[in-house]
């Protein structure tokens, strides 16, 4: 390409040190997924039955080699590390990640700090959706019951916001803010909803129903773990190709505009990705609030917000952060908390922490 | 390099803003527009670059006409530098040029979207805020980024929206003289609002004045800054003396004033009495 601007003065040390500027970045984003390694053993460790730390990497080791053991004792470790806790870290990792990489891209796009991948009012939706399934017993696919009737109700409901929001915009050519207000209208209609079903609901299903709407990662096991999966594919997939133009559509719509971008479609877009991704992740776990929001700044902190490198960054740090808490909840109390209690009772101390102490550097 | 408007309109929902808009401009000169406030000087360029899309009549850039094009290609042939850009999320000053390449650029950039940036930032000599966070800069360094920018974009036709509204006469000076010399030296057409007309009447190859909605005058300074024109266009008296070649302004009053006075200041209560 023979550009105007080309060959004008040396810049070979400038290049060299923008280039170090992105290892480091790219480091950090090694770090996370190291630490989360070290969570991984940490994670297979906690439980009733006792696997020291390094037994658990052995175990998974011999599993993946195929060295499975032939003595009662061995067989039982292997199946509660392979067939329980395994499938639990992996959920937990995978689902920190798209609530990690959804929240950066939503706050870039939205231009709003306080957007997270909730804002779209999913959340409110497959609370409504769960109960519904809970209390009543109704699925959307006739004559589904049980969990199953929980998650297929809490993905479908959890989408309609989002259309809202779709709808809104096509018609009104709608500015962020008002899509997130959009997003707010129809989050408090369906809580009222929800607190309506909840009113007249059976006291035995209340239990469940908040603990869905606290957000566990105990639910998750190989069968729903392979959806899990294609939707942390699909978000961080999906995001880093947009990285740049997230980037871009942080600025002004007209400055998207005069460099190429029409702003409203990318947003949709990427608002449909979020959506229909964190629905699959969360629908088999409840929403696991916090992650989203968090993630993203604390990252921002270390790389800054170029999205380029914050959303491969959020998904390794967000999954790194959602597992740890997930060992700190399997390790309280006598049969451990929903992991939701814990990203929320660790994030808003450390949320108003660095709202505190970097906002002037990171946020503009 | 040509922009090319003919019978150009433009409105929001009812309210017209622009009618009756033509326009030639070929190859590499300097172009301001000058006009009063709300006269659709900023609706006037982002009326080229597909920003907004015109009500009737036809934009054409080198010959093609712009609702034909898509965005991207727009975005290769005509740079934009806004009036004013905030970021929720401020990026370095060099990822912050860095976008102007989007239009040329895959899924990433790669080195010698680089050494453009750094050439562009060079050339601006504001290599030195290169790692620096965009919103803790000047409003004068501020506005050189983003005119970085928008030569990233290694355009043919550069439309800047009032790049030295926010800054001093020094900043002003500078900017508008850095914008004329590459209109000489890098083949662009340069296209500026100003709200400035002897910033305007100094350095512009041809000045546009625009009143009510449309071209008022079009040609040289000589041509367009008259005080004449500026008491047609502006509603104010001034008086225009020539200045190494150039016309240059010297505002009186607005018209009207002395009725406005007499509002202001009761008869019979003049200060001094």
């Amino acid at each position: 390409m023979v550009s105007r601007f080309d060959g004008m003065f040396d810049n070979s040390a400038e290049i060299r040190g923008y280039n170090l500027k992105v290892s480091k970045k790219v480091l950090f984003a090694v770090a996370c997924i190291l630490l989360a390694f070290i969570a991984l053993g940490l994670e297979v460790t906690l439980g009733k039955a006792d696997i020291g730390f390094f037994e658990s990497y052995e175990i998974i080791w011999n599993h993946i080699a195929g060295n499975i053991p032939t003595d009662p004792e061995g067989i039982q470790k292997d199946e509660i590390v392979w067939d329980l806790r395994i499938p639990r870290a992996l959920g937990a990792f995978l689902i920190g990640c798209v609530l990690a990489v959804c929240g950066a891209a939503m706050q870039s796009i939205m231009k709003n700090p306080l957007a997270d991948p909730y804002t779209t009012g999913i959340s409110s939706g497959a609370g409504f959706g769960a109960i519904l399934a809970i209390s009543v017993g109704f699925c959307i696919i006739p004559g589904v019951t049980g969990y199953n009737a929980i998650v297929i109700d809490a993905f479908v409901f959890s989408l309609i916001p989002m259309l809202a929001i779709v709808a809104i915009s096509r018609l009104k050519n709608a500015s962020p803010t008002s899509m997130i207000l959009a997003g707010l209208g129809v989050m408090y209609t369906f809580s009222a909803m929800t607190s309506m079903m909840m009113l007249v609901a059976d006291p035995q299903d209340h239990k469940t129903a908040y603990v869905w709407n606290i957000g566990t990662v105990g639910a998750v096991t190989w069968d729903n773990l392979v959806f899990i999966v294609a939707a942390a594919l699909i978000a961080v997939a999906f995001m880093q190709a947009m990285a740049k133009n997230i980037n871009i559509l942080a600025m002004s719509d007209s400055d998207a505009r005069a460099l190429g971008l029409d702003a409203n479609r990318i947003r949709i877009a990427i608002l449909a990705v979020t959506a229909v991704t964190v629905a699959m992740a969360v629908s088999f776990t409840g929403s696991i609030g916090f992650i989203g929001l968090l993630a993203p700044h604390i990252v921002r902190i270390f790389i800054g917000s170029d999205n380029r490198y914050l959303i491969p960054a959020s998904a390794a740090f967000g999954g790194m952060l959602l597992l740890y808490s997930d060992c700190i909840a399997k390790s309280v109390g006598v049969t451990g908390v929903p992991v939701g209690v814990i990203t929320a009772a660790l994030g808003g101390p450390l949320f108003m922490y660095i709202l505190f102490r970097h906002r002037k550097r990171i946020w503009g | 390099m040509r922009v090319k408007i003919d019978g150009m309109e433009f409105g929001y929902s009812s309210v017209p803003v622009l009618h009756d808009v033509t326009l030639d401009l070929d190859g590499p000169q300097f172009v301001t527009v000058i006009g009063p406030n709300g006269v659709g000087k900023s609706t006037l360029i982002h009326c080229i670059n597909k920003i907004l899309k015109p009500r009737g009549g036809t934009v054409m850039i080198n010959d093609v006409d712009v609702s034909e094009m898509k965005l991207k290609d727009v975005a290769k042939t005509v740079g934009y530098v806004p009036y004013t850009s905030t970021d929720t999320f401020p990026l370095s000053v060099v990822d912050t040029v860095l976008m102007g390449r989007s239009p040329h650029t895959g899924w990433r950039p790669k080195e010698s979207d680089l050494e453009i940036v750094y050439n562009i930032l060079k050339m601006l000599g504001i290599d030195h805020l290169a790692d620096r966070p965009f919103n803790e800069l000047s409003a004068g360094q501020h506005q050189k980024v983003m005119l970085a920018r928008g030569l990233a974009q290694d355009p043919e036709i550069l439309l800047l929206d009032e790049p030295t509204s926010n800054l001093d006469i020094r900043h002003q000076l500078e900017v508008t003289s850095i914008l004329r010399e590459l209109s000489r030296h890098k083949d662009l057409l340069v296209i500026m609002i100003s709200h400035d007309i002897n910033i305007s009447a100094k350095f512009s190859d041809k000045v546009i004045l625009l009143k009510d909605g449309t071209i008022y005058a079009a040609g040289t300074p000589e041509e367009v800054v008259t005080s004449e024109n500026i008491r047609a266009a502006y509603g104010v008296d001034s008086q225009v003396v020539p200045d190494e070649g150039r016309p240059h302004v010297i505002l009186k009053s607005p018209l009207g004033w002395e009725e406005q006075l007499a509002r202001l200041i009761p008869h019979g209560k003049e200060s001094g009495e």
